[in-house]
Protein backbone atom coordinates (compact mmCIF):
# COMPACT_ATOMS: atom_id res chain seq x y z
CA UNK A 1 0.00 0.00 0.00
CA UNK A 2 1.44 3.47 -0.72
CA UNK A 3 0.95 6.70 0.96
CA UNK A 4 0.30 9.16 -2.47
CA UNK A 5 1.61 12.52 -1.48
CA UNK A 6 3.92 13.91 0.83
CA UNK A 7 2.69 16.93 2.02
CA UNK A 8 -0.02 17.16 -1.31
CA UNK A 9 2.41 16.07 -3.52
CA UNK A 10 1.28 13.06 -5.92
CA UNK A 11 4.51 12.09 -7.53
CA UNK A 12 5.40 10.44 -4.15
CA UNK A 13 4.84 6.94 -3.89
CA UNK A 14 6.35 5.90 -0.41
CA UNK A 15 4.76 3.08 1.31
CA UNK A 16 2.34 3.90 3.73
CA UNK A 17 4.06 1.79 6.87
CA UNK A 18 7.28 3.60 6.65
CA UNK A 19 8.86 5.49 9.32
CA UNK A 20 10.31 8.31 8.00
CA UNK A 21 13.98 9.70 8.68
CA UNK A 22 13.81 13.17 6.75
CA UNK A 23 11.56 15.21 5.17
CA UNK A 24 11.85 17.67 2.78
CA UNK A 25 8.67 20.27 2.87
CA UNK A 26 8.11 23.12 0.40
CA UNK A 27 11.62 23.56 0.23
CA UNK A 28 13.20 26.56 -1.77
CA UNK A 29 16.55 27.34 -2.65
CA UNK A 30 18.25 30.11 -4.79
CA UNK A 31 22.06 30.75 -5.62
CA UNK A 32 22.85 34.21 -7.04
CA UNK A 33 19.23 34.72 -8.00
CA UNK A 34 18.36 31.62 -9.10
CA UNK A 35 16.45 29.21 -8.50
CA UNK A 36 17.59 26.13 -7.79
CA UNK A 37 15.13 24.04 -5.61
CA UNK A 38 11.45 25.29 -5.76
CA UNK A 39 8.79 23.82 -3.03
CA UNK A 40 10.99 20.52 -3.14
CA UNK A 41 9.24 17.80 -1.13
CA UNK A 42 10.59 14.60 -0.22
CA UNK A 43 10.38 11.70 2.25
CA UNK A 44 13.64 9.59 3.19
CA UNK A 45 12.23 6.16 4.74
CA UNK A 46 13.86 4.88 8.05
CA UNK A 47 15.90 1.90 6.79
CA UNK A 48 16.07 2.32 3.51
CA UNK A 49 17.96 3.15 0.39
CA UNK A 50 16.71 6.39 -1.30
CA UNK A 51 18.75 7.69 -4.60
CA UNK A 52 18.40 10.96 -5.97
CA UNK A 53 19.15 10.69 -9.11
CA UNK A 54 18.97 13.72 -11.86
CA UNK A 55 21.05 15.40 -14.63
CA UNK A 56 24.15 17.50 -13.78
CA UNK A 57 23.44 20.75 -12.07
CA UNK A 58 19.93 20.29 -11.07
CA UNK A 59 20.78 20.78 -7.06
CA UNK A 60 20.81 16.97 -6.00
CA UNK A 61 24.11 18.12 -3.92
CA UNK A 62 22.27 21.01 -2.60
CA UNK A 63 19.08 18.48 -1.60
CA UNK A 64 21.74 16.96 0.33
CA UNK A 65 23.24 19.77 2.11
CA UNK A 66 20.28 20.78 3.32
CA UNK A 67 19.66 17.17 4.57
CA UNK A 68 22.76 17.97 6.66
CA UNK A 69 22.25 21.43 7.99
CA UNK A 70 25.12 22.29 5.99
CA UNK A 71 22.64 24.92 3.74
CA UNK A 72 19.40 26.31 4.65
CA UNK A 73 16.72 26.42 2.90
CA UNK A 74 14.48 30.38 2.19
CA UNK A 75 11.17 28.82 2.54
CA UNK A 76 10.36 25.47 3.75
CA UNK A 77 11.44 22.40 6.48
CA UNK A 78 13.82 20.22 6.60
CA UNK A 79 13.12 17.60 9.24
CA UNK A 80 15.00 15.24 10.70
CA UNK A 81 13.72 12.82 12.64
CA UNK A 82 10.72 15.25 13.35
CA UNK A 83 13.23 17.91 14.16
CA UNK A 84 13.26 20.87 11.74
CA UNK A 85 17.41 21.29 11.43
CA UNK A 86 16.59 24.71 9.50
CA UNK A 87 15.79 26.40 13.26
CA UNK A 88 18.31 24.60 15.07
CA UNK A 89 21.37 26.55 16.88
CA UNK A 90 24.73 25.02 16.05
CA UNK A 91 24.78 23.42 19.46
CA UNK A 92 21.80 22.00 18.60
CA UNK A 93 22.25 21.11 15.01
CA UNK A 94 25.55 19.25 15.98
CA UNK A 95 23.13 16.99 18.12
CA UNK A 96 21.56 15.40 15.28
CA UNK A 97 24.39 15.28 13.36
CA UNK A 98 26.04 12.78 15.49
CA UNK A 99 23.17 10.36 14.31
CA UNK A 100 25.27 11.58 10.62
CA UNK A 101 27.54 9.66 8.34
CA UNK A 102 28.68 11.33 5.32
CA UNK A 103 30.81 10.09 2.54
CA UNK A 104 31.77 13.03 -0.04
CA UNK A 105 32.02 13.25 -3.80
CA UNK A 106 35.68 14.03 -3.16
CA UNK A 107 35.69 11.80 0.03
CA UNK A 108 37.24 14.76 2.48
CA UNK A 109 39.93 12.76 4.24
CA UNK A 110 41.58 14.57 6.07
CA UNK A 111 45.08 13.84 4.33
CA UNK A 112 47.72 14.79 7.33
CA UNK A 113 46.23 12.21 8.94
CA UNK A 114 46.94 8.25 8.50
CA UNK A 115 43.91 6.16 7.35
CA UNK A 116 43.63 4.92 11.13
CA UNK A 117 43.71 8.60 12.72
CA UNK A 118 40.88 9.48 10.00
CA UNK A 119 38.41 6.50 11.19
CA UNK A 120 38.93 7.40 14.82
CA UNK A 121 39.28 11.18 14.51
CA UNK A 122 35.20 10.77 14.83
CA UNK A 123 35.59 8.44 17.88
CA UNK A 124 38.69 10.26 19.66
CA UNK A 125 36.34 13.62 19.44
CA UNK A 126 32.67 12.63 19.97
CA UNK A 127 32.81 9.65 22.57
CA UNK A 128 34.76 8.78 25.65
CA UNK A 129 36.24 5.81 24.46
CA UNK A 130 39.60 4.90 25.38
CA UNK A 131 42.64 4.64 22.57
CA UNK A 132 41.74 0.76 23.12
CA UNK A 133 38.02 0.82 22.20
CA UNK A 134 38.85 3.25 19.48
CA UNK A 135 41.34 0.79 18.34
CA UNK A 136 38.98 -2.09 18.21
CA UNK A 137 36.13 -0.17 16.50
CA UNK A 138 38.85 1.05 13.77
CA UNK A 139 40.34 -1.80 13.07
CA UNK A 140 36.54 -3.83 13.02
CA UNK A 141 35.84 -0.58 10.37
CA UNK A 142 38.89 -0.80 8.51
CA UNK A 143 38.70 -4.82 8.04
CA UNK A 144 34.86 -4.33 7.15
CA UNK A 145 36.11 -2.61 4.18
CA UNK A 146 39.18 -5.29 3.11
CA UNK A 147 41.32 -2.19 4.61
CA UNK A 148 43.26 -4.62 6.91
CA UNK A 149 47.42 -3.42 6.73
CA UNK A 150 46.35 0.42 5.40
CA UNK A 151 46.18 1.21 9.08
CA UNK A 152 49.58 3.93 8.46
CA UNK A 153 49.24 4.92 4.85
CA UNK A 154 48.30 8.67 4.28
CA UNK A 155 45.34 9.39 2.32
CA UNK A 156 47.50 10.09 -0.79
CA UNK A 157 49.62 6.82 -0.73
CA UNK A 158 46.02 5.15 -1.55
CA UNK A 159 43.82 4.54 -4.98
CA UNK A 160 40.72 6.31 -5.93
CA UNK A 161 39.05 3.35 -4.62
CA UNK A 162 40.84 2.40 -1.29
CA UNK A 163 40.41 6.26 -0.46
CA UNK A 164 36.18 5.73 -1.03
CA UNK A 165 36.52 2.96 1.17
CA UNK A 166 38.10 4.19 3.89
CA UNK A 167 35.52 7.55 3.73
CA UNK A 168 32.87 5.06 4.15
CA UNK A 169 34.68 3.52 7.10
CA UNK A 170 35.08 7.02 8.14
CA UNK A 171 31.68 7.46 8.04
CA UNK A 172 30.68 4.46 9.68
CA UNK A 173 32.68 4.96 12.83
CA UNK A 174 30.07 5.69 14.89
CA UNK A 175 27.16 3.33 13.65
CA UNK A 176 24.94 6.57 12.57
CA UNK A 177 21.36 6.39 11.69
CA UNK A 178 21.73 7.96 8.43
CA UNK A 179 24.73 8.23 5.76
CA UNK A 180 25.02 9.94 3.15
CA UNK A 181 26.67 9.36 -0.43
CA UNK A 182 27.13 12.19 -2.55
CA UNK A 183 27.95 10.79 -6.31
CA UNK A 184 30.26 7.93 -4.23
CA UNK A 185 31.10 6.14 -7.18
CA UNK A 186 33.06 9.31 -9.48
CA UNK A 187 35.94 8.77 -10.43
CA UNK A 188 36.04 4.68 -10.09
CA UNK A 189 36.10 2.51 -13.16
CA UNK A 190 33.24 -0.24 -13.20
CA UNK A 191 35.07 -2.73 -11.23
CA UNK A 192 36.09 -0.45 -7.90
CA UNK A 193 32.51 0.86 -8.42
CA UNK A 194 31.45 -2.36 -8.02
CA UNK A 195 33.65 -3.13 -5.07
CA UNK A 196 32.38 -0.15 -3.11
CA UNK A 197 28.59 -0.77 -3.85
CA UNK A 198 29.49 -4.27 -2.73
CA UNK A 199 30.13 -2.85 0.36
CA UNK A 200 28.10 -0.39 1.00
CA UNK A 201 25.01 -3.40 0.40
CA UNK A 202 27.05 -5.71 3.16
CA UNK A 203 27.05 -2.72 5.51
CA UNK A 204 23.75 -1.52 4.91
CA UNK A 205 22.58 -4.75 5.22
CA UNK A 206 24.71 -5.51 8.49
CA UNK A 207 23.71 -2.51 9.94
CA UNK A 208 20.33 -1.11 9.23
CA UNK A 209 21.06 2.53 8.46
CA UNK A 210 19.20 5.37 6.22
CA UNK A 211 20.89 5.16 2.92
CA UNK A 212 20.80 9.12 0.63
CA UNK A 213 22.68 8.36 -1.99
CA UNK A 214 23.38 11.20 -5.05
CA UNK A 215 24.17 9.29 -7.79
CA UNK A 216 24.96 9.67 -11.91
CA UNK A 217 25.03 5.85 -11.98
CA UNK A 218 22.23 5.09 -13.53
CA UNK A 219 20.94 2.29 -13.88
CA UNK A 220 23.72 -0.16 -12.09
CA UNK A 221 22.17 2.45 -8.96
CA UNK A 222 18.63 0.84 -9.14
CA UNK A 223 19.55 -2.45 -8.11
CA UNK A 224 21.23 -0.75 -4.70
CA UNK A 225 17.46 1.28 -4.30
CA UNK A 226 14.21 0.91 -2.36
CA UNK A 227 13.57 4.29 -3.96
CA UNK A 228 14.18 6.07 -6.57
CA UNK A 229 13.73 10.06 -6.72
CA UNK A 230 14.25 12.07 -9.45
CA UNK A 231 14.88 15.68 -9.73
CA UNK A 232 14.66 17.75 -12.60
CA UNK A 233 13.05 21.30 -13.25
CA UNK A 234 13.83 22.43 -9.70
CA UNK A 235 11.38 19.98 -8.09
CA UNK A 236 10.97 16.36 -7.36
CA UNK A 237 9.40 14.95 -10.54
CA UNK A 238 8.35 11.29 -8.66
CA UNK A 239 10.21 9.41 -5.56
CA UNK A 240 9.30 5.76 -5.85
CA UNK A 241 10.84 2.25 -6.47
CA UNK A 242 12.53 1.56 -9.06
CA UNK A 243 10.70 -0.86 -10.79
CA UNK A 244 7.58 1.51 -11.25
CA UNK A 245 10.24 4.49 -11.85
CA UNK A 246 11.41 2.32 -14.93
CA UNK A 247 7.56 2.18 -16.04
CA UNK A 248 6.46 4.89 -14.77
CA UNK A 249 4.39 7.35 -17.43
CA UNK A 250 5.43 10.46 -15.58
CA UNK A 251 6.74 12.11 -18.65
CA UNK A 252 9.58 13.89 -17.31
CA UNK A 253 10.49 10.86 -15.43
CA UNK A 254 9.65 8.62 -18.87
CA UNK A 255 12.26 11.18 -20.71
CA UNK A 256 14.67 10.62 -18.23
CA UNK A 257 14.66 6.97 -18.18
CA UNK A 258 14.83 6.63 -21.98
CA UNK A 259 17.80 8.76 -22.10
CA UNK A 260 19.93 7.55 -19.88
CA UNK A 261 19.26 4.08 -20.33
CA UNK A 262 18.50 4.32 -23.70
CA UNK A 263 22.24 5.66 -24.31
CA UNK A 264 23.69 3.07 -22.11
CA UNK A 265 21.97 -0.10 -24.63
CA UNK A 266 22.52 1.82 -27.45
CA UNK A 267 26.35 2.24 -26.82
CA UNK A 268 26.35 -1.17 -26.01
CA UNK A 269 25.02 -2.37 -28.89
CA UNK A 270 27.30 -0.08 -30.25
CA UNK A 271 30.36 -1.70 -28.82
CA UNK A 272 29.11 -5.22 -29.39
CA UNK A 273 28.97 -4.48 -33.02
CA UNK A 274 32.86 -3.24 -32.98
CA UNK A 275 33.96 -6.07 -31.60
CA UNK A 276 31.90 -7.97 -33.86
CA UNK B 1 35.71 38.71 11.05
CA UNK B 2 34.47 40.00 14.21
CA UNK B 3 32.22 37.39 14.84
CA UNK B 4 34.81 34.66 13.98
CA UNK B 5 37.26 36.28 16.46
CA UNK B 6 34.18 35.87 18.69
CA UNK B 7 33.45 32.53 18.19
CA UNK B 8 37.46 31.37 18.03
CA UNK B 9 37.78 32.99 21.64
CA UNK B 10 34.70 31.73 22.67
CA UNK B 11 35.87 27.50 21.11
CA UNK B 12 38.97 28.60 23.44
CA UNK B 13 37.16 28.95 26.71
CA UNK B 14 34.66 26.35 26.07
CA UNK B 15 35.62 22.87 27.39
CA UNK B 16 36.99 19.73 26.81
CA UNK B 17 40.32 21.69 26.84
CA UNK B 18 43.27 19.14 24.93
CA UNK B 19 46.75 20.05 25.87
CA UNK B 20 48.47 17.85 22.82
CA UNK B 21 46.71 19.88 19.72
CA UNK B 22 47.92 23.34 21.87
CA UNK B 23 51.47 21.60 22.23
CA UNK B 24 51.27 20.69 18.32
CA UNK B 25 50.80 23.88 17.27
CA UNK B 26 53.57 25.92 19.79
CA UNK B 27 55.82 23.51 18.11
CA UNK B 28 54.60 24.21 14.75
CA UNK B 29 54.46 28.08 15.30
CA UNK B 30 56.57 28.70 18.05
CA UNK B 31 59.64 26.27 18.30
CA UNK B 32 59.84 26.24 14.42
CA UNK B 33 60.38 29.30 13.94
CA UNK B 34 62.70 29.72 16.63
CA UNK B 35 65.43 29.85 14.10
CA UNK B 36 64.23 32.24 11.69
CA UNK B 37 63.95 34.58 15.38
CA UNK B 38 67.46 33.86 15.82
CA UNK B 39 68.57 34.53 12.76
CA UNK B 40 66.73 37.80 11.99
CA UNK B 41 67.43 38.90 15.86
CA UNK B 42 70.92 38.85 15.52
CA UNK B 43 70.99 40.51 11.82
CA UNK B 44 68.94 42.89 13.65
CA UNK B 45 71.14 43.88 16.55
CA UNK B 46 74.36 43.94 14.39
CA UNK B 47 72.65 46.31 12.25
CA UNK B 48 71.71 48.69 14.94
CA UNK B 49 74.96 48.28 16.79
CA UNK B 50 77.22 49.05 13.61
CA UNK B 51 74.18 52.30 12.72
CA UNK B 52 73.92 53.54 16.57
CA UNK B 53 77.20 53.45 16.93
CA UNK B 54 78.59 55.55 13.63
CA UNK B 55 75.16 57.90 14.68
CA UNK B 56 76.22 57.76 18.04
CA UNK B 57 79.97 58.59 17.25
CA UNK B 58 79.22 62.07 15.93
CA UNK B 59 78.50 63.11 19.29
CA UNK B 60 80.64 61.78 21.25
CA UNK B 61 78.28 59.03 22.88
CA UNK B 62 78.81 55.70 21.83
CA UNK B 63 78.82 54.38 25.41
CA UNK B 64 74.74 54.70 24.93
CA UNK B 65 75.30 51.81 22.09
CA UNK B 66 74.01 49.53 24.65
CA UNK B 67 70.68 51.89 25.54
CA UNK B 68 70.11 52.22 21.90
CA UNK B 69 69.84 48.93 20.72
CA UNK B 70 68.35 47.52 23.69
CA UNK B 71 65.14 50.28 24.30
CA UNK B 72 64.89 50.03 19.89
CA UNK B 73 64.65 46.19 20.13
CA UNK B 74 62.62 45.95 23.20
CA UNK B 75 59.94 48.32 22.56
CA UNK B 76 59.47 48.33 18.78
CA UNK B 77 61.67 45.54 16.26
CA UNK B 78 61.40 42.65 18.51
CA UNK B 79 57.56 42.96 18.51
CA UNK B 80 57.29 43.72 15.31
CA UNK B 81 59.34 41.73 13.38
CA UNK B 82 58.73 38.79 15.33
CA UNK B 83 55.25 39.94 14.16
CA UNK B 84 56.37 39.78 11.00
CA UNK B 85 58.38 36.79 10.20
CA UNK B 86 55.65 34.06 11.83
CA UNK B 87 53.70 35.70 9.71
CA UNK B 88 55.95 34.64 6.65
CA UNK B 89 56.45 31.05 8.21
CA UNK B 90 53.27 29.99 9.95
CA UNK B 91 50.52 32.91 9.29
CA UNK B 92 51.02 31.79 5.84
CA UNK B 93 51.00 28.02 6.25
CA UNK B 94 47.50 28.58 8.91
CA UNK B 95 46.05 30.11 6.31
CA UNK B 96 46.77 27.48 3.04
CA UNK B 97 45.97 24.73 5.60
CA UNK B 98 42.67 25.57 6.32
CA UNK B 99 41.84 27.00 3.04
CA UNK B 100 42.62 23.90 1.31
CA UNK B 101 40.57 21.69 4.35
CA UNK B 102 37.92 24.17 2.99
CA UNK B 103 38.35 23.86 -0.90
CA UNK B 104 38.80 19.93 -0.42
CA UNK B 105 35.43 19.90 1.90
CA UNK B 106 37.73 18.85 5.15
CA UNK B 107 35.73 21.80 7.03
CA UNK B 108 32.33 20.25 6.01
CA UNK B 109 33.55 17.10 6.95
CA UNK B 110 34.53 17.85 10.29
CA UNK B 111 30.49 19.50 10.40
CA UNK B 112 29.73 16.87 9.49
CA UNK B 113 31.14 14.69 11.78
CA UNK B 114 29.36 16.73 14.56
CA UNK B 115 32.90 17.85 15.27
CA UNK B 116 33.23 21.47 16.16
CA UNK B 117 35.90 23.44 13.32
CA UNK B 118 36.40 26.20 15.94
CA UNK B 119 37.46 23.98 18.68
CA UNK B 120 39.19 21.40 16.83
CA UNK B 121 41.22 23.51 13.92
CA UNK B 122 40.86 26.68 15.03
CA UNK B 123 41.01 27.17 19.07
CA UNK B 124 44.75 25.47 19.11
CA UNK B 125 46.36 27.26 16.89
CA UNK B 126 45.15 30.63 18.38
CA UNK B 127 46.04 29.50 21.92
CA UNK B 128 49.89 28.23 20.64
CA UNK B 129 50.44 31.65 18.78
CA UNK B 130 49.23 33.84 21.72
CA UNK B 131 51.69 31.66 23.64
CA UNK B 132 54.10 31.56 21.28
CA UNK B 133 54.31 35.48 19.81
CA UNK B 134 55.80 36.56 23.45
CA UNK B 135 58.54 34.10 23.99
CA UNK B 136 59.81 34.50 20.22
CA UNK B 137 59.63 37.75 20.90
CA UNK B 138 61.96 37.33 23.63
CA UNK B 139 63.80 35.32 21.80
CA UNK B 140 64.49 38.05 19.23
CA UNK B 141 65.59 40.79 21.56
CA UNK B 142 68.24 38.84 23.35
CA UNK B 143 69.77 37.64 20.59
CA UNK B 144 69.33 41.21 19.14
CA UNK B 145 71.05 42.91 21.86
CA UNK B 146 73.62 40.19 22.18
CA UNK B 147 73.97 40.66 18.23
CA UNK B 148 74.36 44.53 18.78
CA UNK B 149 76.87 43.91 21.51
CA UNK B 150 79.18 41.45 19.01
CA UNK B 151 79.46 44.57 16.74
CA UNK B 152 79.63 47.11 19.51
CA UNK B 153 81.94 45.51 21.55
CA UNK B 154 83.96 43.15 19.56
CA UNK B 155 84.27 44.73 16.54
CA UNK B 156 83.51 48.54 17.35
CA UNK B 157 85.55 48.71 20.35
CA UNK B 158 82.95 50.01 22.49
CA UNK B 159 83.74 49.36 26.34
CA UNK B 160 81.87 46.37 27.17
CA UNK B 161 80.98 47.71 30.47
CA UNK B 162 79.46 50.65 28.78
CA UNK B 163 77.23 48.97 26.59
CA UNK B 164 76.00 46.95 29.31
CA UNK B 165 75.31 49.77 31.75
CA UNK B 166 73.96 51.55 29.42
CA UNK B 167 70.89 49.05 28.35
CA UNK B 168 70.34 48.76 32.26
CA UNK B 169 70.08 52.36 33.49
CA UNK B 170 68.10 52.89 30.24
CA UNK B 171 65.69 49.73 30.39
CA UNK B 172 62.94 50.03 31.94
CA UNK B 173 59.56 48.11 33.29
CA UNK B 174 57.95 50.26 30.79
CA UNK B 175 59.53 49.04 27.87
CA UNK B 176 59.27 45.47 28.52
CA UNK B 177 55.80 45.59 29.05
CA UNK B 178 55.42 47.57 25.82
CA UNK B 179 57.00 44.84 24.15
CA UNK B 180 54.75 41.67 26.12
CA UNK B 181 51.30 44.02 25.45
CA UNK B 182 52.32 44.32 21.77
CA UNK B 183 53.56 40.88 21.41
CA UNK B 184 50.06 39.21 22.61
CA UNK B 185 48.28 41.34 20.73
CA UNK B 186 50.35 40.72 17.74
CA UNK B 187 49.97 37.05 18.37
CA UNK B 188 46.62 37.27 17.95
CA UNK B 189 46.33 39.51 15.10
CA UNK B 190 48.56 37.06 13.63
CA UNK B 191 46.56 33.75 13.80
CA UNK B 192 42.97 35.65 13.67
CA UNK B 193 43.67 36.97 9.97
CA UNK B 194 45.25 33.84 8.47
CA UNK B 195 42.26 31.74 9.88
CA UNK B 196 39.53 33.80 8.78
CA UNK B 197 40.69 34.21 5.34
CA UNK B 198 41.70 30.94 4.68
CA UNK B 199 38.24 29.67 6.50
CA UNK B 200 36.04 32.32 4.37
CA UNK B 201 38.47 30.99 1.56
CA UNK B 202 34.65 29.51 0.01
CA UNK B 203 32.93 33.23 0.28
CA UNK B 204 35.68 35.03 -1.36
CA UNK B 205 34.51 36.01 -5.04
CA UNK B 206 37.30 37.86 -6.14
CA UNK B 207 38.75 35.37 -8.33
CA UNK B 208 39.25 31.91 -8.77
CA UNK B 209 38.76 28.94 -7.17
CA UNK B 210 40.85 25.84 -5.85
CA UNK B 211 44.73 26.24 -6.19
CA UNK B 212 44.31 29.72 -7.04
CA UNK B 213 41.83 30.47 -4.37
CA UNK B 214 44.27 29.36 -2.02
CA UNK B 215 47.31 31.13 -2.97
CA UNK B 216 45.24 34.23 -3.41
CA UNK B 217 44.06 34.19 0.51
CA UNK B 218 47.26 33.40 1.53
CA UNK B 219 48.91 36.28 -0.30
CA UNK B 220 45.98 38.37 0.81
CA UNK B 221 46.13 36.96 5.12
CA UNK B 222 50.22 38.03 4.65
CA UNK B 223 49.82 41.64 3.40
CA UNK B 224 46.95 42.59 5.18
CA UNK B 225 48.66 41.07 8.29
CA UNK B 226 51.75 42.51 7.92
CA UNK B 227 49.92 45.96 7.50
CA UNK B 228 47.28 45.57 10.57
CA UNK B 229 50.98 44.72 12.81
CA UNK B 230 52.73 47.94 11.66
CA UNK B 231 48.85 50.10 12.10
CA UNK B 232 48.92 48.15 15.60
CA UNK B 233 52.04 48.53 16.27
CA UNK B 234 51.28 52.44 16.32
CA UNK B 235 48.30 52.59 18.19
CA UNK B 236 49.98 50.52 20.95
CA UNK B 237 52.50 52.85 21.32
CA UNK B 238 50.71 56.05 21.15
CA UNK B 239 48.25 54.31 24.07
CA UNK B 240 51.48 53.06 26.17
CA UNK B 241 53.68 56.19 25.82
Amino acid sequence: MAERGIQGDPRSTVAVDERIAIRLVDVEKSFAGQKVLDRVNLAVPEGRTTVIIGASGQGKSVILKHMLGLVRPERGNVLVFGQDIAKLSKKELRKVRTHFGVLFQNVALFDSMTVYDNVALPLRERTEASEGEIRTNVEEKLAMMDLVGANDKYPAQLSGGMQKRVGLARALALDPKVVFFDEPTTGLDAKRSNELYRLFYRTQRQLGYTAVIVSHDVPKIFKLSDYVTLLADRVIQGCMPPEEFQRSQHPVIRAFVETTMGTIYSSEREEMNHDE
Amino acid sequence: MGLFLAACLASVVRPPYKLAPIVRQIHFIGARSSFVILFTGAFTGMVLGLQGYYTLRKFGSEGLLGSAVAVSLIRELGPVLTALMVIGRAGSAICAEIGIMRNSEQIDALECMAIDPFKYLLAPKFVASVISMPLLTFIFDVVGILGGMVVGVVLLGVNQGAYLQGMYGSVVWEDIEMGIVKSLVFGLLVVWIASAKGFFLHLDRSGGFGAEGVSRVTTSAVVLSSVTILVWDYLISAIML
